[in-house]
């Protein structure tokens, strides 16, 4: 590993101001990517300022009915808050479903969301990778690639976003809380990651500097009834092949709203808004469900060999929200 | 190389000592302050065998980086039990036969010991559903799940399981 300064900062104008005086700063949360990927040499900063020491710890109620999660709030006391247990269940859900109870308690949200992908050619510096390497070339694109995505890759990248937590928040249309060097600004999810086109090395739209302060969960009084569900290769401590996070609001038998989104899929959490366009007024259903799905994975593009993922997710998207009627 | 001043308290005893930035929690306590019980099994996160507890929670000290953790109270498998009087979780495993080589064991009774004070406060996992009081003596699938973080190659799981099951009571 190579040697590195470390600061610990105790306020948001302080981190960005020392972030901002070294030539290749990074922020350190919990440490449990960004550690890894140092020891491995994907990632070489010569300065790591600390956020977890900044006020953003706690998980307090918001005035329009909603929650504001700080940052520095580690995934195992989220996973446990009362109040996302009651009224977004499918979040606590999907922070259980990740990694260990030793890396959840470590793990802060701040470097949830910011986790890079676990493509097997990104973490391995002796084969090349246009996100690592950018102009390096893609190797999984005809190489090892049975978990890699199957919406919105591009002929430079083909990598998944790895976090269980930010589908849940992509489903919840939360909204992250950012300051920086340009001051502060608001970022929609599912709009903080980005599609890789041919920039792949950039995985979100925050620019140099930039610090993720909270995660807003907006009132969704109908997510009390939510879920997720999430397939991996072993029964439990393994990334997502494919993921399911979903809320269903039915009346009188037609859906009135519905949120869908997909982890394992893409480089992004997935928001399937063609499936929740589609079934928005239809019939609450297994027929609408399916013919929702279909409508969504018509767009999919699949690899030589994750095809398997396009009939997977469907039945799985379909059993979810069966069991949310 | 950048070497912090830290101050840790180990197993009850406060240690203060100069550290490299780039050194884990693991590495310090057992290249710097000779505790050799935490293992070194993967050094990513995967195996479990580091594990200890900070501040009172189980976490996976490869990946710490011990700079960032000053003050912290650190409890290794050295300080589970109380002089020669072992830890029940620690009795649990030798009646149970919770290990064969013993490599992951240490990590495995910091991880129950953390994992039981999880449950004590009633921490949801995984596999708890809506109506499951944790109160209650955790199921065999509670306890596997909670412990999916901790490896064991000799695959003696069973009766890691059975010791963790007995400590519950
Ligand atoms: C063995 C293993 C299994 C895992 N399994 C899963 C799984 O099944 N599902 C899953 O979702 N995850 C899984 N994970 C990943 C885990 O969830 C992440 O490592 C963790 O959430 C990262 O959080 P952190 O605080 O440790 O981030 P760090 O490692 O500290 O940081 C990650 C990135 O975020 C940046 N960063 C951190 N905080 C901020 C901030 N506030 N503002 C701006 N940038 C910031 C850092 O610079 C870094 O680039 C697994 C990890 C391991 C090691
Ligand atoms: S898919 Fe993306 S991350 Fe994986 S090798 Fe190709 S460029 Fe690298
Ligand atoms: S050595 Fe830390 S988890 Fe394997
Ligand atoms: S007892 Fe040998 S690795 Fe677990």
């Amino acid at each position: 590993m190579r040697p590195f300064v470390y600061r610990r900062a105790t306020d948001a104008q302080g981190a960005v101001a020392t972030f901002e005086a070294a030539p290749h700063a990074m922020y350190l949360g919990g440490g449990t990517n960004l550690v890894d990927l140092m020891r491995l040499g994907v990632a070489s900063p010569d300065l790591l300022v600390d956020v977890t020491g900044l006020p953003y710890d706690q998980v307090e109620e918001t005035p329009g009915g909603g929650l504001r999660i700080g940052a520095a709030v580690r995934n195992s006391d989220l996973a446990a808050d009362a109040a996302v247990r009651r009224s977004y269940p499918v979040l606590s859900q999907a922070l259980l479903a990740g990694a260990s109870g030793q890396l959840r308690n470590l793990a802060t949200v701040g470097g949830n969301l910011l986790q890079r992908t676990r493509c097997p050619y990104f973490q391995d510096v002796s084969k090349p990778c246009n996100k690592r390497d950018p102009g390096s070339g893609c190797p999984a694109r005809e190489g090892e690639h049975h978990n890699l995505a199957i919406f919105g890759h591009s002929a430079s990248c083909v990598a998944t976003h790895p976090s269980d937590m930010a589908v849940a928040m992509a489903a919840l249309g939360a909204v992250v809380h950012v300051e920086g060097p340009g001051g502060p600004r608001r970022i929609g999810m599912p709009g903080l990651h980005r599609l890789p086109g041919d920039t792949p090395e950039r995985d979100t739209v925050l620019e140099p500097g930039e610090l993720i302060v909270a995660v807003e969960l907006p009132a969704l009084p109908y997510a009390a009834r939510s879920r997720y569900r999430k397939v991996r290769e072993r029964a439990s401590f393994a990334f997502a092949v494919v993921a399911v996070a979903a809320a269903l609001d039915v009346a009188d038998g037609v859906v009135r709203d519905c949120r869908v989104a997909l982890g394992g899929v893409a480089h992004v959490p997935w928001r399937a808004e063609l499936l929740e366009t589609t079934l928005r007024g239809a019939p609450a259903t297994r027929e609408s469900f399916v013919v929702a799905a279909e409508a969504e994975f018509a767009q999919a593009r699949p690899l030589r060999d994750n095809a398997y993922k396009v009939p997977l997710a469907r039945n799985v998207i379909v059993g979810v929200l069966e069991e949310l009627l | 190389m950048e070497a912090i001043e830290i101050v840790l308290t180990v197993n009850g005893d406060e240690r203060r000592l100069a550290v490299d930035t780039r050194a884990s929690l693991l590495d310090v306590l057992r290249e710097r302050l000779g505790l050799t019980g935490a293992k070194k099994g993967c050094d990513h996160g995967q195996c479990g065998a580091c594990t200890v507890l900070l501040d009172g929670r189980r976490v996976n000290s490869c990946l710490a980086l011990a700079v960032a953790h000053q003050g912290a109270e650190v409890i290794t498998v050295e300080g589970l039990a109380d002089g020669d009087d072992l830890h029940p979780v620690q009795r649990a495993f030798i009646e149970e036969d919770g290990f064969q080589c013993g490599y992951c064991t240490p990590g495995q009774l910091c991880s129950a010991v953390g994992m039981l004070d999880e449950l004590k406060q009633g921490w949801p996992s995984a596999v708890t559903g809506d109506d499951d009081d944790l109160g209650d003596e955790p199921s065999d699938d509670e306890i596997r799940e909670r412990m999916n973080g901790n490896l064991c190659r000799c695959g003696a799981y069973a009766g890691i399981l059975a010791a963790i099951k007995e400590a519950s009571r």
